[in-house]
């Protein structure tokens, strides 16, 4: 009994409840950059936000195209697959710009593939945000 | 919603700049080692962004 005590007082363990983190990564999903400002980071939200908004939007104004799944070889189901995960990973702002109708076919042309890959870039931006939001609310971070 | 045009030079100098601004925000503790790590990030970006080019250049000749 003696010894738990000590071992736990020696090396404690924070247990986080889960809701504690689940919710700031949830909402930087949705919206990028909040889930930074939802646990009181409000400049490092809002410069993380703007960077991967930014990203995206430029990528809308490339015209890039979305990914869509697909299945074949390795290679492919990699790129499409996880390209599609990119895209969606920016939130809201990518199912906005479905639901209003954004279907750019993937053409020919480098400022078109550009585009595609600042929308999956954002995307990708927007995971780093999570990764720190979730760092933050487990206390590993300030 | 508008639609621009970029070189290639422009666009691979903006990605740079804003996966430095990420990269400094989420790696570094305080503000004054965030923003080296951006800057230097950035430095990086560019070197290889011309580095590269100029190999490839050179590459073909």
């Amino acid at each position: 009994m003696a010894d738990k005590s000590v071992a736990a007082a020696l090396n404690p363990k924070k247990s986080v409840p889960i809701m504690k983190w689940v919710t700031p990564v949830l909402v930087g999903w949705l919206v990028p950059g909040a889930g930074h400002i939802y646990q009181g980071r409000m400049q490092r939200g809002l410069l993380l936000g703007s960077a991967t908004l930014i990203c995206f939007l430029f990528g809308l104004m490339m015209r890039g195209a979305f990914f869509e799944p697909q299945s074949g070889d390795l290679l492919t189901t990699l790129i499409y697959t996880g390209g599609n995960i990119a895209n969606k990973m920016v939130g809201l702002p990518y199912f906005l710009a479905t639901w209003l109708g954004y279907d750019q076919p993937d053409i020919a042309g480098h400022v078109h593939d550009y585009g595609t890959k600042f929308l999956a870039g954002a995307g990708l931006l927007n995971v780093l945000s999570l990764v720190d939001a979730y760092e933050i609310a487990k206390g590993k971070k300030d | 919603m508008p639609k621009i045009s970029l070189s290639h030079l422009e666009t691979a100098i903006l990605l740079a700049l804003l996966i430095s601004v990420v990269l400094g925000v989420v790696t570094k503790k305080t503000d004054k080692d965030r923003l080296h790590y951006g800057i230097y990030c950035f430095a990086c970006f560019i070197g290889t962004i011309f580095g590269l080019g100029w190999l490839m250049k050179l590459g073909h000749g």
